[in-house]
């Protein structure tokens, strides 16, 4: 599922070189804003078929949380 | 249409070839996403859109403000985008006595933006109109008092359309319309507006910053003009050739309301002048009638600038239409049901507009409403005469024809044809196909059910049916030969009709190779080919005399010992 993730990072952030991993956080990312980051949802959602409620986009720390936050809706 | 991620890659491609256009662009609630998609898709419509972006919700601190940074800009176009969202927040916060009077307020407020921005700056000024939202405090009520949201909304969006009237440099970008094309759940997103402020889904921005380009192009004077319409199964159902003129579809017969329903549409183009010419592979007599004389017919010859029926390929005559009427390609829309024509024009003709058709005629018109390909910035008593005009120039023009490469295009087809006897899995097409064609039918023996049976299984004949298959599709069963052996060596050809849907495509070549070379291998000498006049059939007349036989009194030869193999661009399976 990472390895997904990762596609649609760099394919919404259009940059090839984005290499994440659980730990990762949006500092870490220099495209990921505030302003990229409804773009990356809303991309998770069209790819796994799933809504993320508006507080769960607030609540992640980093790319592990949401992808636990993805598994819990039974992907 | 290209998806917001798509628009966003286009942002590094190279504008310098594009025109420049200065747009500043002010909101109520986050406009950066849009700002980027209105870029990006301004490199579809070949425009460099230089844009300047107010910060969040200054819109009236911008343009009440002389020395602010949007005069300095001094933009060409200036897209002002204030919310139903926001509406609705001025309206919670009213006492409700108020309430009654948002609509008259806002529009009081709108009309002070743009006499400001119009004194101050030489810009057009493009005012996205309110998507509905729905607040379901007064029910269905909300329709019958002035103090429900929705009444004032809709009140606003109506004294708008009212005051772009008046003032000539307004125009009203319709994203209500777009609201209701694609239903409010899919044009807003609740999770993105209350983490972004944001009111647009970004599934929506490309279609938002399409319906706004379109009006900014609009404004640099890019229109569409003309209309080229095919004729079979497009504005009518059927083939008029096959089927005749009184069994299309149109009016009451069979799905003939969706027809109906286009040539009306067809008709309101005209009206607000909009070019309609006509382009159909078609004998041009036979095409005319339905205009002159069917009863259902809304379109009629006087509502046609340019009428071009023949069997010569379309980009040739498409090309020929534009000579006389004297337009760019770009300002052309094509439809035509067929897909093989729309690639052949769409390869052939840059620039031109060729939609995708869907499949269901009952489609055709929702699918182009949802296209907005005739946006318009005037409306005149002379666009209404444009027809006659162009009437006139098209009666001094005749019809010279200029050939394209067909041949190179063909190759690219991938053309291949199964060619298979009559069996019991193609004989109801046969049927039908031999009650059917008769237009591409040099004897007109029509055949039942049972005397395809009775061919297929007697020894004197020989049965062949011919499938096309292209890189578009399968076009299915298209050809039907039936040979007779004859005494002396010769084999008579009995029948031989084919879809018109395939002329022009070597077919002919392919089917006269296959049957002469199973005729020299089954030892006969000569192929006789016979042509029945009939009222339909003028098409053929010289059929046999174009692919080489000689005429021996009223019936045509080929002799196969010297026969050499027409070209063609078709392998068989």
């Amino acid at each position: 599922m990472l390895k997904q993730i990762n596609r649609i990072f760099t394919d919404t952030l259009d940059n090839e070189d984005i290499v994440i991993t659980e730990a990762t956080t949006a500092s870490d990312v220099e495209e990921w804003d505030s302003l990229t980051h409804i773009q990356l949802v809303v991309a998770v959602e069209k790819h796994f078929k799933i809504r993320f409620t508006s507080r769960e986009i607030q609540s992640w720390a980093n790319v592990g949380e949401m992808l636990g936050c993805i598994q819990g809706k039974g992907v | 249409m290209k998806t917001f991620t798509e628009l966003k890659k286009n942002l590094k491609q190279d504008f310098s070839g594009f025109k420049t256009i200065k747009v500043a662009v002010l909101g109520d609630t986050s406009t950066q996403l849009l700002v980027q998609a209105l870029r990006g898709m301004g490199y579809e419509y070949k425009l460099n859109l230089e844009i300047w972006e107010a910060d969040f919700n200054q819109v009236e601190l911008q343009v009440f403000d002389p020395g602010s940074a949007l005069y300095s800009f001094d933009p060409h176009m200036v897209v002002l985008f204030q919310s139903s969202h926001r509406l609705l927040e001025k309206f919670n916060k009213m006492s409700s006595a108020d309430h009654s009077g948002l609509a008259e307020h806002e529009l009081n407020s709108i009309q002070n933006i743009y006499s400001t921005l119009s004194d101050t700056l030489n810009a057009k000024v493009i005012y996205y109109n309110y998507t509905e939202i729905d607040d379901s405090v007064f029910g269905n009520f909300a329709n019958k008092t002035e103090f429900s949201f929705l009444f004032q909304l809709r009140k606003l969006n109506y004294e708008l359309m009212l005051v772009a009237m008046k003032c000539t440099d307004l125009y009203i970008c319709d994203i209500s319309s777009l609201q209701n094309q694609v239903g409010k759940a899919n044009f807003f997103q609740t999770s993105v507006y209350i983490n972004t402020e944001m009111v647009l889904s970004i599934e929506i921005l490309p279609k938002v910053a399409a319906r706004t380009l379109d009006l900014i192009s609009a404004l640099q004077g890019q229109l569409k003009k003309c209309v080229i319409l095919d004729l079979d199964n497009t504005i009518w159902g059927g083939i008029i050739g096959d089927d005749g003129f009184e069994n299309i579809q149109v009016g009451t017969l069979g799905i003939g309301k969706a027809f109906s329903e286009f040539q009306y549409w067809v008709k309101k183009l005209k009206e607000r002048g909009i070019i309609v010419a006509v382009c159909s592979k078609n004998t041009d007599s036979v095409a005319r009638e339905p205009f002159k004389k069917h009863p259902d017919m809304v379109l009629r010859m006087e509502d046609i600038s340019v009428f071009a029926a023949n069997w010569e390929n379309k980009a040739d005559n498409i090309r020929e239409i534009r000579d006389i009427l004297n337009i760019g390609f770009d300002s052309m829309v094509f439809l035509d049901d067929n897909p093989f024509e729309r690639n052949m024009v769409r390869e052939n003709i840059p620039g031109i507009h060729v939609p995708e058709l869907p499949e269901d005629p009952a489609d055709y018109l929702e699918y182009l409403y949802t296209l907005n390909l005739f946006e318009t910035t005037a409306f005149s008593n002379e666009d209404k005469e444009r027809t006659r005009l162009y009437q006139v120039e098209a009666q001094r023009n005749t019809f010279q024809k200029k050939f394209t490469n067909e041949d190179d295009f063909l190759k690219t087809l991938n053309m291949s044809c199964l060619v298979q006897p009559f069996n019991k899995f193609n004989i109801p097409r046969i049927a039908q196909l031999s009650q059917r064609s008769n237009q591409f039918n040099l004897r007109t023996v029509r055949y039942t059910e049972g005397d395809i049976e009775f061919l297929s299984a007697s020894e004197n004949h020989f049965t062949f049916t011919f499938g096309l298959e292209d890189k578009f599709g399968d076009n299915g069963l298209i050809c039907v030969i039936v040979l007779q052996k004859e005494d002396g060596g010769a084999l008579f050809i009995d029948t031989w009709f084919m879809s018109c849907r395939v002329l022009k495509r070597g077919m002919e070549h392919f089917a006269l190779n296959t049957i002469a070379e199973f005729g020299k291998n089954a030892g006969f000498k000569t192929l006789k080919g016979e042509y029945i006049p009939t009222a339909k059939n003028e098409m053929v007349k010289n059929h046999y005399q174009s692919l080489g036989f000689g005429q021996n009194e009223n019936h045509w030869e080929l002799d196969l010992g010297g026969y050499k193999k027409k070209h063609n661009h078709i392998t068989r399976k």
